[in-house]
Parts: structure tokens; sequence; C-alpha cells
């Protein structure tokens, strides 16, 4: 493989990685504080993603406009999903909620076929120049590759800020570890798992949106992958962690792109990767990468 | 005679099949230290946790203040002025020492008088201000427990309640969390302290009421309760 090869791959990989580690917080957060794998969260980054479409295509928003707003109705999406399904089932055994979140990933996707329609539509909605391609030395990069790049850094140092810097991202890492203590804090646990619910789903239909505008098309089922992949990315980081998510996403899409640019003739097994690494991983360290303290029991 | 800042009143307590909490009375007077001791499973822990929200009460009444506590929500208690240090203390490993401190103060908005706190917690136990950027988790025993008094404190309560702050303390920690328990109360704050320590605990209290399985079999003066024959032999293991 030559350099500009391996540095288009590297560069690749870490766009992958971003996209999934973005999705992968929301995964690992949920997790953190309700012990519950939100099935779910793939399919409101679908949405997300038509939000946008519809935003911008139909009601004819500015682009930039259109992936806002539809960025905050994920948002909004998330934090019903968990009002409506989930807080009701908080205290009732944990596969209940866990079936609730299958069920729930059905109904929107159900939901986006039937609203939507099932045929993919084109996401060609943003200017030109994003499809302008730079030359450096022998390297090619879009200049949507570097956006991308650029909105994955920013969201990921603004998630870290809220989390370590700001009063309510301390409540959000006590919460992760003890929920009855954190109320005892005299803090509102619901509004707080809300707010944990609203960020996570942001940042997946953020992740969705740039998918959506690389490989330019939107559809009902697009979550599935990614979702998949960025709940990997979690378990592999230590599910419960979010630097955990992070590096785990940011891992998984890099080894995803090197194995292809390095064994081209295994390009058709990309997907089974994934599952090789965590199965190996699993086997050395069976908590993920990070560690992280686990609920206490009464 | 002082007011009586929380009264409880035929308090029930089930967990399904097991009565914890059977019809107990307790008044906590404004500005007293009042203990409830009790031997293992006695229903301590399930009191305080119905007073602040946590267990659900099955009958009876919880007066603060004159305002109705059950059907409250906890962290609607604890905004009212009644602060609990849990059993086990329940520090959040992963935040640090300073962290779970303002995690204490979560709900309020005046940020001098949160300043003001935290000086004198630290005041209190000096030994936390030496730990002040360390995690929770990495704290021995003993300052957990200071720790846990500290966070309960930050939220500026009236009521402060203490759920067994002795438990698995050595004999000179034991003395000096108790000193500052009696600090404390000089302060102004009313203290409800539960113990299965009954000798540590009379010492200090102005009142205490004796739980056996559920019941309240003996209350008065600490005093009285520790000269009592039955708080002897069965507390404090003097054969009488
Ligand atoms: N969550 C629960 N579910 C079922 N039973 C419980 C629960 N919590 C407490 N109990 C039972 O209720 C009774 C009172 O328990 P509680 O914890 O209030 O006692 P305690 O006086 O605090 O004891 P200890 O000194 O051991 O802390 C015990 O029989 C206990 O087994
Ligand atoms: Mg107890």
């Amino acid at each position: 493989m030559s350099t500009s090869n391996l540095i288009q791959d590297l560069i690749n990989g870490t766009l992958l990685g971003g996209l999934y580690a973005l999705i992968a917080v929301g995964y690992t957060m949920v997790y953190g504080i309700l012990r519950l794998i939100n099935f779910a969260h793939g399919d409101i980054l679908m949405m997300g993603v038509y939000f946008s479409f519809y935003f911008i295509a139909a009601l004819t928003m500015p682009w930039w406009l259109g992936f806002i707003v539809g960025i905050v109705g994920a948002g909004v999406l998330g934090f019903m999903v968990e009002r409506i399904a989930y807080r009701p089932l908080r205290s009732a055994p944990r596969i209940s909620s866990l079936i609730t979140a299958i069920g729930m990933s059905f109904f929107l996707e159900s939901l986006a076929v039937v609203v939507f329609g099932g045929i993919p539509k084109s996401f060609n909605l943003y200017p030109t120049f994003f499809s302008k391609i730079l030359i450096i030395g022998h390297t090619r990069i879009q200049v949507l590759t570097f956006f991308i790049l650029a909105v994955t850094f920013l969201l990921m140092f603004v998630l870290i800020w809220l989390l370590y810097k700001t009063k309510i991202g301390i409540a959000m890492r006590a919460i992760s570890v003890d929920i009855p203590t954190t109320s005892l804090m005299g803090a509102n646990v619901d509004n707080i798992i809300g707010l944990t619910f609203i960020i996570g789903s942001m940042l997946a239909a953020t992740s969705g949106i740039m998918w959506a505008m690389r490989y330019p098309q939107v559809q009902p089922y697009m979550g599935f992958v990614p979702g998949l992949k960025a709940f990997i990315a979690a378990v592999i980081g230590g599910i419960g962690s979010v630097p955990g998510a992070l590096v785990g996403g940011f891992l998984l899409g890099m080894v995803e792109i090197l194995i292809v640019g390095f064994f081209p003739n295994l390009a058709g097994y990309r997907d089974a990767f994934a599952y090789v690494i965590l199965i190996v991983l699993l086997m050395f360290r069976p908590s993920g990468i990070f560690k992280v303290y686990s609920e206490q029991k009464v | 005679m002082s007011e009586v800042l929380l009264k409880i009143e035929e308090l029930n307590v089930n967990y399904g099949a097991i009565h914890a909490v059977k019809g107990i009375n307790i008044n906590v007077n404004e500005g007293k230290i009042v203990t409830l001791i009790g031997a293992n499973g006695a229903g301590k822990s399930s009191t305080l946790g119905a007073i602040i929200g946590l267990v659900r009460s099955k009958s009876g009444k919880i007066i603060y203040n004159g305002k109705e506590l059950i059907h409250m929500r906890a962290d609607a208690i604890v905004r009212s002025g009644i602060a609990l240090a849990p059993e086990g203390r329940r520090i959040f490993p992963n935040l640090t020492v300073e962290e779970n401190l303002r995690m204490g103060a979560y709900f309020r908005k005046d940020e001098s008088g949160i300043n003001k706190d935290l000086e004198w917690v630290l005041g209190l136990f000096p030994r936390l201000r030496e730990r002040l950027k360390q995690m929770g988790g990495t704290l021995s025993g003993g300052e957990q427990q200071m720790l846990a008094i500290s966070r309960a404190l930050m939220s500026s309560p009236k009521i402060l309640m203490l759920d067994e702050p002795s438990l698995g303390l050595a004999p000179l920690l034991v003395k000096e969390v108790f000193d500052v328990i009696k600090k404390i109360k000089q302060e102004g704050k009313t203290v409800l302290l539960v113990e299965q320590n009954a000798a540590v605990a009379l010492a200090i209290a102005d009142y205490g009421y004796v739980l056996e399985t559920g019941k309240i079999v003996l209350e008065g003066n600490g005093k009285k309760l520790l000269e009592s024959d039955d708080v002897r032999h069965a507390y404090l293991g003097v054969s009488v």
C-alpha cells in the first residue's frame, strides 16, 4: 500500500470511527444509568436524518438549519421514547425494558416505512463545495471529510467539557453509578435521565446526518448497521464509560478501514470484523477497555 | 422546650410480606440530637428511608415543619431541608471528593453560600481538604464517612439524618466523627442519628428511641436510656 493510500485510509478510519463514536456515546450513557440497551437508538438516528431531509427538501429550509432542526427533533424523539416507553418500566425487571426497546426499534422503523416510504431517498441536499476535492501531496480529500471530522471533534470536545466541567455533567456521572443517592442530592433524576436521552439522541442524529451526506441517501433501516457497530464499539470500550465509547468507536472504524486497505479481497467480510474484534477483546478483557464503576446494590 | 421539627405518627413500612416498621411515633425537636438505636434489622434504615422518600410508607404521617412528607419525592424532601448520610456511605466513587461535595449542593443556587458551607465542612473534617482532587472511591472507610456527612451538610439542611456513621470505623475515628456531630448541633442543626452502637449514640443524644423488630420499646433522654437495664443488657453487653 502506498503512503498516500495509507494516509487516505487513516483519514477514512478516523472519520468512520468518529461517526461510530458519536452514536456509541448514547448507548453507553443510557446503559450506564439504566442498564438498558436502547435498541431504538439507531432508529432515532434514522428519524433525525428524515426530519432534516424533509425540513430541507419539503420546507426549503437552508441546509444547515435543516440539519440543526433535525438534530433537535431527534433529541425530542429520544426524550419522548424514554418518557413514554422506558420510564414506566424503570423498576420493572430488566428484561421488560429490553423487550420494550426492541419493540420501539421495530415501531420506529415501521413508522418510517409507512410515513416516509421504504424507497431510499437521495440526500444530496448540501452545497456543492462539500464535494470539492482537495489534493494535498498525493492524497485526495473531499471538503466533506474535513467538515465531518471538524464537527465530530468539536462535539466530542463539547461532550467531555459538559461531562467533566459542568454541574449537570457531574450529576450525569453521579447518576450512572447510583440513582437513589443522586436523588438524595436533591436532584430530579427524571430530568437528568431525560437530558441524557436528549444528548445521546442528538449526537446520534448528527452522526446519522453526516453518514447520510457521505453515502448520500436516507432510508428507514439506515440506523441498523451504524447502530450495531456503535453498540459493539461501546462494549469494546467498556459499556457505561463515555471515554470508552469514544475510544471503542475510533478503534473499530480504524480497524475496519485498515483491514480492507491491507487486504482488499477481505472487503466483503468487512462487517464481520467488528464481531471478531469484539470477541477477541472480550476474551482477554471481558469488561472492555475502560473500567466502569458498577452500580452499588443496597 | 424547643419546637417539634419532625413528627412521625403511626408509621408503617412493609416490604411485601415483611412488616419492617410497625406503627412507630417519633418526635424530633429543633436543635437537638435525637437517636434511634436498635439491632440488625430492627427497621432503623427503613424509618430513615420513609422520611427521606426512598422507601414507600404504607400508612402513618411524617410531618416536617407542618408539611406532610409521605408521597413527596425524595429530591423534593431533600430540597425542603432534610439530608441523609445513608447507610454504607454511598460515596460516588467516580467523582472527586470536591465533586461529591458539590453534588451535595446540587440544587442550591447561592454560589457564595455553597462556598461558605464548603469551607465549613472542610473545617470540620480537615482531612477531606487534602483529598479534594482524589476520587471518592480511593478514600478509606473513615474518610468516606466524613465525606458522606459533609456531602449531606452541603445541602444546608435543617435536619441531618445519619445512618450508622460509626459502622466499620476504628474507635478513635468514631470519637472524631461523633465530636463533629456535636459541633454540627452547636451550629444549630437538628440531628437524627441512627446507630447500633448505643453507647456512643446515647452519649451525645438529647433524646433516644429504642427500636426492636419494628416497634419502639423504650424512649427517654440519653442519660436515662444509658442507665436503663434493658439498654445496658441488650445493647451495651452489660449483664444485669
Ligand atoms: N428492600 C427490602 N426488601 C425486603 N426487605 C427489606 C428491604 N429492606 C429491608 N428489609 C427488611 O426489613 C427489616 C428492617 O430492615 P432495616 O434495613 O430497616 O433494618 P436496620 O435496623 O436498618 O438494620 P441494620 O442495622 O442491619 O442496618 C429487615 O427484616 C430487613 O430484612
Ligand atoms: Mg440499616
